[in-house]
């Protein structure tokens, strides 16, 4: 017996020491110098090769940095998985030392308000990025004044993808430019078992109808009263949103009659197959993903109503305040900010540059056509992709509208829009 | 002990001493050290945080700010008025009925046909039992195609006969929840037969001949032999089902349906923290999902009392 006890002691002093050995080999471990972790939702094909000529371009300037690519796949919404890791790092005071984040509010409401971010007036002065980020860009970039990320790239939420051969089949030539042309448009495809507009509505606060709906905003009540929705000059009781809240209601109607079943991951597959539906109204990523479906029967033009106007969504990094490796991250925000690191990513993202000195020569038709309109149309920022508004009140923004697909009750959510306004406090 | 011990004055201080130096070099000195570890980690990161949960629910802390300011019980008050939260009640009432239903009669029944002493039992139990293997998201995923109505199950069915099957399964905008427990049932089953399974192997074949030289039917054996031997099983199994059924999540993130008709407590609780930065209010959710899970855990907790001092 007493044997016995006596190894057990053993093992209990052996288990201890053991444990307090590990404890302090992982302290010692994340002291590595030389690291660079990159938070992102980048995991599917076109957005990891583009990050990695980013980070080709930075191991070629600072060789003795490792970079550990933290990418996790999205889930539900835009990075919604890696935007509820991020926070809990942030909150926990042990940030990565940079993140991807929408260009805009997203970044402001939840870190910059929060006081976990370093501005970057600094960054910007010395890359002289003031002088090649549009001001557009810039003011939706900057809290109280100074810029807190910068932009890596510029998407547009406003297009409309059609298949021109589904709107021959009605003897359709060009595309509708309004919302009372679509809706003609759209009873001729209906009349002949066409669905004229994709959309995928499955998941909880799925977004697809956001999206939709954001331009039809823009469309109703023109950029002045639209920006005017974030501030509080313009209510959401507003009788413009009623009325687009009917536009994209009667929508519905058109739609793939599964829309409810098909997610977003899914609806591209769904608008390129041989009964697919006409017409989509989606973001200019879009185009690269229907190339890499090797999909060739479609064409661009502007959401209806939209016209002059240029939806901005941006990918952007910023500077967490105490972000590990300080140094590297700030070395990481100079090449996504450079003219060469915009050049490499843009092309293979399938987006165009935030600077206004592309190289016009890597950049395909579509975007190139984009670049032009970036030049010359007014930017407005996008709800559905972080530019405009709070996570918060995207979210709700976000059960609004699937409530609107799936009840069809236009009161009932446009009250769920103003409670969730208020609960934004736009305007306080 | 040491004999030269006996005859001397034996001082309290002593003897205070002795009994001490025995208690320590005891078993239960080594239990508790050896479990002193996951005492603390269970207190501190179970106990301590459901406590911490719950104060951070009084608090102002909705927002990527942290505030905590006390506002009593506001955010109670906003969420039992919220019409989402009427629905995730509905939800769980609707789902954990169908759900617990499935794996326990299902369970049941497939484990008294293995236990016919079938040829290739070891086949089909692994069989039934195999989907409990396979993570959520992937069980998710795989109903998703399945449920999807314009092919999956709906196909199947109108390419034999049924041209009127149309479902709408988890997009069915007032009973989808039923399809994700649907999905949930095919996965559980299995486990539930285990339970069963091993609790009938449990019950010697004397009781079942007595019963049957006594002139009973089968039907009545089961009714009045077997199901009550089993009874044990099937609380346990009723616990399992219940705790499962507050704490869905991974399904639900899967095949959500469209605007609450799939919502659920756990869902809620993850999007108002991670997605809108409602601290508070997430907290009352998750303190709310642990009360719930009370009422399953205490009964569980006295039976197992129960029968260890039988």
């Amino acid at each position: 017996m007493k044997g016995l006890n006596r190894v057990s002691w053993l093992l209990v002093l052996v288990l201890i020491f053991s444990a307090a050995l590990a404890a302090c080999g992982g302290d010692k471990e994340e002291k590595v110098a030389g690291n660079l972790e990159i938070f992102s939702w980048w995991t599917s094909g076109g957005e990891v090769e583009a990050l990695q000529a980013v980070y080709d371009i930075f191991s070629e300037k600072y060789p003795d940095v490792t970079i550990e690519n933290a990418a996790l796949a999205s889930g539900q919404g835009q990075g919604g998985n890696m935007k509820a890791l991020l926070e809990t790092r942030m909150l926990g005071g042990e940030p990565p030392d940079s993140f991807q984040v929408h260009l805009g509010r997203e970044l402001i409401d939840s870190h910059v308000v929060a006081d976990r971010m370093e501005d970057l007036d600094f960054l910007y002065e010395e890359e002289g990025l003031y002088d090649v980020f549009p001001e557009d860009v810039i003011a939706i970039a900057s809290y109280e004044g100074k810029p807190y990320s910068v932009p890596v790239n510029i998407h547009r939420s406003n297009v409309m993808w059609y298949r021109p051969s589904r709107l021959a089949e009605v003897g359709v030539t060009e595309p509708p430019a309004t919302w009372d042309e679509f809706f003609d448009v759209a009873e001729k495809l209906k009349a002949a078992g066409i669905p004229a507009l994709a959309i995928g509505e499955q998941g909880a606060a799925g977004g697809f109808s956001g999206h939709i709906f954001e331009n039809i905003l823009v469309s109703v009540m023109g950029p002045e009263k639209y920006r005017g929705l974030f501030d509080g000059s313009t209510g959401w009781d507003d009788a413009d949103v009623t009325k687009s809240l009917e536009i994209l209601n009667r929508a519905y109607d058109y739609a793939n009659p599964d829309f409810a079943n098909t997610s977003w991951g899914d609806i591209n597959d769904r608008f390129v197959s041989d009964d697919g539906p006409a017409m989509m109204i989606m973001g200019d990523w879009t185009h690269g993903v229907l190339m890499s479906l090797g999909f060739k029967d479609y064409h661009w033009t502007v959401a209806p109503g939209t016209q002059g106007l240029f939806m901005v969504l941006s990918d952007s990094f910023g500077l967490p305040k105490n972000a590990p490796d300080r140094e590297n991250a700030i070395a990481f925000l100079r090449v996504i900010g450079s003219k060469e690191g915009q050049d490499a990513f843009n092309p293979i993202k399938g987006s165009i540059p935030a600077r206004t000195d592309g190289d016009r020569s890597k950049y395909d038709e579509y975007l190139n056509g984009a670049m032009d309109a970036f030049k010359t149309d007014e930017g407005v920022p996008s709800i559905q992709h972080g530019a405009a508004a709070k996570q918060s009140f995207l979210v709700d923004y976000d059960i609004a509208l699937g409530e609107l697909s799936t009840n069809h009750d236009v009161a009932k959510v446009q009250q769920l829009l103003v409670d969730a306004a208020k609960a934004a406090e736009f305007g306080e | 002990m040491a004999q030269g011990e006996r005859g001397r004055a034996a001082s309290p201080i002593r003897v205070a001493l002795r009994r001490r130096a025995r208690w320590l070099h005891g078993d239960t000195a080594l239990a508790v050290l050896v479990l002193l570890p996951s005492i603390i980690a269970v207190a501190i990161f179970i106990y301590g945080f459901i406590v911490w949960t719950g104060y951070i629910s009084t608090v102002k802390w909705n927002s990527s700010i942290e505030d905590y300011t006390s506002v009593g019980l506001e955010n109670w008050r906003t969420l039992f008025g919220m019409e989402r939260f009427r629905w995730d009640l509905r939800n769980l009432v609707l789902y954990a009925a169908a759900f617990m239903s499935q794996c326990i009669i299902f369970g049941f029944l497939i484990a008294v046909l293995l236990n016919q002493k079938i040829k290739g039992e070891a086949i089909f139990r692994t069989i039934v039992i195999f989907p409990f293997a396979v993570s959520g998201v992937v069980t998710g995923v795989a109903w998703r195609w399945l449920m999807q109505p314009t092919t999956g199950i709906n196909l199947i069915l109108q390419r034999i006969g049924f041209t009127n099957f149309d479902f709408q399964w988890n997009a069915d905008p007032t009973l989808g929840i039923l399809a994700i427990s649907l999905a949930a049932g095919w996965q559980f089953t299995g486990y539930i037969m285990a339970l069963y399974l091993a609790g009938l192997r449990g019950i010697s074949d004397e009781v079942r001949e007595a019963a049957l030289v006594d002139g009973a039917s089968t039907y009545r054996l089961y009714r009045h032999i077997i199901i009550p031997l089993l009874m044990p099983v099937t609380f346990t199994a009723v616990v399992l089902t219940g705790m499962g059924s507050i704490r869905v999540f991974d399904l639900v993130m899967i095949l959500a349906g469209p605007a609450f008709s799939t919502d659920t407590l756990a869902f809620h609780m993850y999007q108002a923290t991670f997605g809108q930065y409602r601290w508070s209010l997430g907290a009352a959710l998750g303190f709310l999902m642990i009360f719930l899970s009370l009422f399953l855990v205490v009964p569980y907790m006295r039976s197992m009392r129960g029968e260890v001092e039988r």
